[in-house]
C-alpha cells in the first residue's frame, strides 16, 4: 500500500491500543470481517441504486466499491452496499460504516460525510495501529460515491 | 476445537521427540560450562565437542569448520559482516563490491543494505519467471573488488533450489584466474536454512565456502543455529566477549540446543530422501488439486525445481490476509504474501521479483507441509480453500472492476 506515510510503515507494535489485547483483531472485528454486512452479493440491477464509486486499485493491495440509494426527500441513505478487494481491515471497517450510515432510519448524507476513521474504530473496538489507515478506504469509497450522486461522475 | 492442520513448517517446526530427549540431558544432569576445567565441565565439552563432529560429518566437514549461532540469522549476519571486517585492511583502494539475490532472506537483505550505507557495492541478481538464478548472471556480475557472493540454497517463499554447485564452479574459475590479490576472493555463502531438511548438503559437493543452517526449520530448538566456515577463509568476529567458538561468537555455548540442533540435522538428513518422496506426492496433489478446482490461480516458483514440501499460489481477487484469517477460523494455519500481514506493509519481495504484479503477492498463499501432514488434511484443505475462494470472491469487487474495463 503506497499511500500510507512513513510513520505508519515503521511501526511494527500489533497490539490493540484500545484492549491492551494481544491478538490482532477485537471480537467486533472478527464478527464483522466473518459476516460482513450489507456486502452487495448479487450484480445490481439498473435503478437498483442512484450513486455507485471506486477508489484504489488491486496493485495498491486494496480496492473497494461501493453503491448508494438516497431518499430524495429526506436525503437520508437508505441502502449502502459495498464490496471490496481488501484485508480483514478493510472488510470489517467498511462493514462498520455501512451499519453506521443506514441504522436508526439512515444518516443524511451530510450527517455520513463526518463520520471520520476514528469514529469507525471507536465502534469497532480499535484496530492494530499498523491496519488503521486500511479503515480509510471505506471513507473514501464513500466520498466517491457522493460524489457520483451530485455531478454524475 | 477444531483438530488444526499446520501447513507453515517453513515459518517454524514443532520439536521432534528425538530431539527433546537428547536436549533432556542438559537441563539438570549435564549443566557445566565447557570451558571449565574440572569433571562438569569436561563432560559438557565432550558434548559439544560431539554435536560439532556430528554435525561436520553430515556435511563433509572438518568439526573446526563449524562455528554454532544464535540461529540462521546470525549466521548469515556473521558470515556478510565476518567476511568483511576481515577484509578491512586489504590491499585494494577500491569499493569492495558483494553479489546476491533479490530472493534473499531479509537476514541476507538487510545486512548487505547496511552495507551499502557504509560504502560497499552491491549486486542484486534478478531471477527468472520461476525463480531460479541463472548462473551466467554470476559471472557477468563478478568483479574484481567482488569480495563474497551470497545465493540462498532453497527460497523460504516459493521453495525453489538454486543452482548452487553451478554458481560455486564459476566462481572457482574466477578466483583461479585472479591475480594481483592477496586474499583470494571472492569467497561463497549460502542460507540452506529452508533446504537442510530436504536437499543434499555435501559442502564438497555444493563448494560453498560458508553455509547458513538453524534448528527451527528441521524439527530442532529455536534461536540455535551454525556457520560452516571452510578452513582458509578468514572472519571477524560480530560478537565479541570470552572468546568461545574459536573467538568467532563468545557467550557461554547454548549446550542443550546445540546438542538438539546436532540431532534434529541428523535425522533430517537421514530421513530426507525418504520424506522427500513422501511430501513430494502431497505438494503435487495439493498443486494440481488447487490448479483445477479453483480458477484463476497460478503456482509461484518452478514446477519441480522446489522443496519437496513448498506450494505457493495466487488465487487471484482474493486478497492474502482474509483468506489466512478464513482458513485460520477453519482449522488451517498458512502464510501469505500480502502486504497486510507484513511487518512493514510491503507486498512479498520474492513474488514482485518474479516480475509479477503486486496483486499476485496480495493474492499468495503459502502451504509448507511437514512430517504429519497425511493425504486426508490435503483433501481437506482442498475442499475448505475452495470454499473460502468462492466466499472471498464474492466478498472482492475486482470481477467487476474486469468487467468495466472491457
Amino acid at each position: 500500500m503506497r499511500h500510507i506515510n512513513k510513520k505508519n510503515k515503521k511501526d511494527i507494535n500489533v497490539a490493540n491500543k484500545f484492549t491492551g489485547e494481544g491478538w490482532v483483531y477485537s471480537a467486533t472485528v472478527k464478527k464483522h470481517f466473518f459476516y460482513p454486512k450489507n456486502l452487495l452479493l448479487k450484480d445490481p440491477k439498473p435503478g437498483d441504486f442512484d450513486a455507485e464509486g471506486m477508489v484504489g486499485s488491486p496493485a495498491c493491495g486494496d480496492m473497494m466499491r461501493m453503491w448508494l440509494k438516497i431518499d430524495p426527500k429526506t436525503k437520508r441513505i437508505k441502502k449502502l452496499k459495498w464490496r471490496t478487494f481488501g484485508c480483514a481491515s478493510a472488510i470489517a471497517s467498511t462493514s462498520m460504516f455501512s451499519v453506521m450510515a443506514t441504522e436508526k432510519g439512515g444518516m443524511t448524507i451530510d450527517k455520513a460525510l463526518k463520520i471520520r476513521p476514528q469514529d469507525i474504530l471507536k465502534r469497532l473496538g480499535g484496530l492494530p495501529e499498523r491496519k488503521i489507515h486500511c479503515s480509510v478506504l471505506a471513507d473514501q469509497a464513500f466520498r466517491k460515491t457522493v460524489e457520483n450522486y451530485f455531478h454524475g461522475v | 476445537m477444531i483438530k488444526r492442520i499446520y501447513l507453515d513448517h517453513s515459518a517454524t517446526t514443532y520439536l521432534d521427540k528425538r530431539v527433546k530427549r537428547v536436549m533432556d540431558l542438559f537441563w539438570e544432569k549435564n549443566f557445566g560450562n565447557p570451558s571449565a576445567l574440572y569433571e562438569e565441565g569436561r563432560r559438557a565439552k565432550k558434548a559439544l565437542d560431539q554435536a560439532r563432529a556430528d554435525i561436520a560429518s553430515v556435511i563433509g566437514a572438518r568439526p573446526e569448520e563449524i562455528i554454532f549461532t544464535g540461529g540462521g540469522t546470525e549466521s548469515d549476519n556473521l558470515a556478510i559482516f565476518g567476511v568483511v571486517k576481515a577484509l578491512e585492511n586489504s590491499a585494494s583502494k577500491q569499493k569492495k563490491h558483494i553479489i546476491t539475490t533479490k530472493i534473499e532472506h531479509h537476514a541476507i537483505l538487510n545486512a548487505v543494505k547496511n552495507l551499502e550505507e557504509e560504502d560497499f557495492k552491491a549486486t542484486y541478481l534478478n531471477v527468472d519467471e520461476n525463480g531460479l538464478v541463472d548462473p551466467i548472471d554470476v559471472k557477468q556480475a563478478l568483479r574484481p573488488e567482488t569480495v563474497l557472493v551470497s545465493v540462498m540454497y532453497a527460497n523460504n517463499e516459493i521453495g525453489a533450489i538454486q543452482p548452487i554447485a553451478e554458481i560455486s564452479e564459476i566462481i572457482k574459475e574466477y578466483r583461479k584466474n585472479k591475480t594481483g590479490i592477496r586474499e583470494k576472493t571472492p569467497f561463497f555463502h549460502s542460507d540452506a536454512c529452508q533446504a537442510a531438511g530436504y536437499l543434499e548438503m555435501d559442502v564438497e559437493k555444493l563448494g560453498v565456502d560458508l553455509m547458513t543452517v538453524n534448528g527451527s526449520k528441521i524439527y530442532g530448538p529455536k534461536g540455535i543455529g551454525f556457520l560452516y566456515v571452510r578452513s582458509g577463509v578468514k572472519l571477524k568476529p560480530i560478537v565479541y566477549g570470552g572468546g568461545q567458538e574459536k573467538g568467532l561468537r563468545s557467550g557461554t555455548e547454548n549446550l542443550a540446543a546445540i546438542a538438539g540442533l546436532a540431532e534434529a540435522f541428523k535425522i533430517s538428513q537421514k530421513e530426507r530422501k525418504k520424506e522427500s518422496a513422501r511430501l513430494i506426492k502431497l505438494r503435487d496433489k495439493l498443486i494440481k488439486g488447487i490448479l483445477k478446482t479453483i480458477p484463476k490461480t497460478v503456482l509461484n516458483g518452478h514446477p519441480k525445481k522446489r522443496l519437496p514440501n513448498n506450494v505457493n499460489v495466487s488465487i487471484l481477487d482474493i486478497e492474502g490476509e482474509s483468506a489466512v484469517l478464513y482458513l485460520d477460523a477453519r482449522g488451517i494455519a498458512v502464510s501469505t504474501g500480502s502486504a497486510c500481514t507484513s511487518r512493514n506493509l510491503e507486498p512479498s519481495h520474492v513474488i514482485s521479483a518474479l516480475g509479477r504484479p503486486f496483486e499476485y503477492s496480495h493474492s499468495s498463499l503459502r502451504f509448507t507441509l511437514g512430517r504429519k501432514t497425511n493425504g486426508k488434511e490435503i483433501d481437506y484443505v482442498l475442499k475448505i480453500l475452495s470454499e473460502v475462494a468462492g466466499i472471498l470472491r464474492k466478498v472482492s469487487s475486482l470481477p467487476l472492476a474486469e468487467k468495466l474495463k472491457k
